[in-house]
Order: C-alpha cells, then structure tokens, then sequence
C-alpha cells in the first residue's frame, strides 16, 4: 500500500506523517509540490506547516500547486485524503470541505496537549476508533478556529459529518468545539490537531494518534 | 497606466480578533473614538492601460479566486487615480 505524503516549501510535519505512515507498515511516497504526477498513490496525507509561508491565507497559495490539481481530482472520485493542520486549511481552500480555518480567537499561537472527542468512526481514517473515544495528541497552530456559516454547521452536525471534536475548554475558538470534520462520502477528512505526532508514547503524549493511519491500512487492505 | 484596488474584509459574522486586539489597543493610548474595529487586506495592482471593464471583470474573478476567500471574506473592486 502506497499513501503519498506531500511536500510543499514550507511543510514541517512531512517527515512524522511519512514515520506514521511506516508505522503501520504502508509505503509513505514522497510527493513534491511541483509535480502533479502521484506515483501510484492509493491515499494521500497533506501534513501540517507553513505552506508558502502562509502568505495571503493559510492553504490559499498551495491550493493552486500542481500536485494539487491531480489530489483534488482523485479526491472527488474517492481518494482517501487527509489534510492534518495546514493540510487542512488546503482542505477548506480547495474547496473539498467546507468553511474555513481563522486566527485562534486569543490570537496566541497555541501548542499543547489536547483531548478530542472521535464523533463519526465510518470515514477512511478514523474506522479503528469507537464513537466517544477519547484521544490526547498535539495541537500546535495559529489559524485553527473552524468557521462557517449557520446553514453549513447545521448540515454538518445534521449530516454527522463532524469526525472530533475539542474536549473541554475551546482552544482555539472553533464553531461547535470543531477539530475536524468530513465529507458526505467519508474519504477526505480534515483535522487540526496532529495524529502523526501521537503514534508513539516515546515521542508523542500517547499513541492515540495512530488509529488514523491503522484505520487508512485496514481500508487500503480490504479494497 | 491605471491601478485597481481590490479591498478585502472579513464577513461582518466572523470573528475579527486582530482588529479586537487593535480596538482594545486604541484606548490604551488615549484614543477613545472608536466603537469597533475590523482589519481587512488591500492589493493595489497596477496594469498597462486604462481598466476597462472587462479588465475589471478579469480582475473581479482573480479576487473571487485566490484575493479573497468568499466563505468568510467579501471584496471590493475600484479604480484608483
């Protein structure tokens, strides 16, 4: 099983999606920016960062990447994709989900330790977890509150569509304690917080990150 | 020569907090005349010739593009002399 990992100038968390991925013995390809072909991925991870130095919106520029215009194609026909931190500010600016991703209402740049909640178990990435769960793993950004309009929140909370949920306190401002949410066909979810930082207790505050990448394999494997 | 400035603001529903941290920052100095502030983005994009309007049409559908982000921003369009 292949999942690609892309690279775009500015990407920090390539490296550690790449680790996760091998962790759950798939093959992490390295994706460039530059280059729209795939290589053969069956799934892609666009990982956390500063993707063209944030510069005009967090996700605007990289939208616009080659290896965007083939992942926003494949995604549509059901490629699973998971877009974590500025993976998923890329996400909201494709298009490919919905709202978007503003300045933390306290304007601080966070980095802690964050407990989610696991609400919606049916996606591509998120299948080893059971509904309720509760994970602890990192949550590091600046622009992480989750906005969209009333209709939008009303349909994804309707639809189920919210995959966690922050527990405890909101960190950041986001709408309904949002930390990430999915589409109607459950293949491309996007995520604030960092499951590939959190696939071992060695390196991360638990292992509670690693059912994102368990989840994808079992997926992969039983096609 | 003419130049097009495409003005950007965040959606009057969606939370501002840099012109907060700025409309709480004013009285801190002794300006008390504001009720609220609201910090948005301004692009002054110079071009050949006069802005014709299907230069501004063009120009219209670059903001709505990659300028703004329509979820959560609105835009303007004018012509700067």
């Amino acid at each position: 099983m292949k999942i690609g990992v892309v690279t775009f100038p500015g990407s920090l968390d390539d490296r550690d999606a790449a680790r996760a991925v091998r962790a759950v013995g798939a093959e992490a390809i390295a994706l460039w920016h530059g280059d729209s072909d795939l290589h053969g991925v069956d799934a892609v991870i666009l990982p956390g960062g500063f993707s063209y130095g944030d510069y005009l919106r967090c996700g605007a520029i990289s939208r616009f990447a080659p290896v965007m215009s083939s992942i926003i194609e494949k995604a549509k026909s059901g490629m699973p994709l998971l877009g974590i931190c500025n993976g998923f500010q890329v996400l909201c600016e494709s298009h490919l989900l919905p709202g978007a991703l503003t300045r933390n209402h306290a304007l601080h740049f966070l980095c802690s330790d964050q407990t989610l909640k696991i609400e919606n178990n049916s996606t591509a990435w998120t299948s080893d977890y059971e509904i309720g769960q509760e994970i602890v793993i990192p949550l590091k950004n600046g622009e992480g509150s989750f906005q969209c309009d009333d209709g939008t929140l009303a349909r994804l909370e309707g639809e189920g569509l919210v995959v966690a949920r922050y527990v405890g306190e909101n960190p950041n401002g986001s709408r309904n304690l949002i930390a990430g949410i999915t589409n109607a066909r459950g293949n491309i979810v996007g995520l604030m917080p960092h499951p590939e930082h959190a696939i071992d207790p060695l390196t991360g505050p638990s292992a509670g990150g690693l059912g994102f990448f368990t989840s994808i394999m079992s997926q992969l494997v039983s096609k | 020569m003419a130049k097009i400035v495409v003005d950007v603001m965040l959606k009057p529903e969606i939370l501002d907090p840099q012109g907060q941290a700025v409309g709480a920052a004013l009285p801190r100095l002794g300006f008390t005349f504001a009720t609220s502030v609201r910090q948005g983005k301004r692009f002054e994009i110079e071009i050949e010739g006069e802005a014709t309007p299907a230069i501004l049409a063009e120009v219209s559908k670059a903001a709505e593009t990659l300028l703004a982000n329509p979820v959560i921003e609105s835009f303007n369009v004018s012509v700067e002399n």
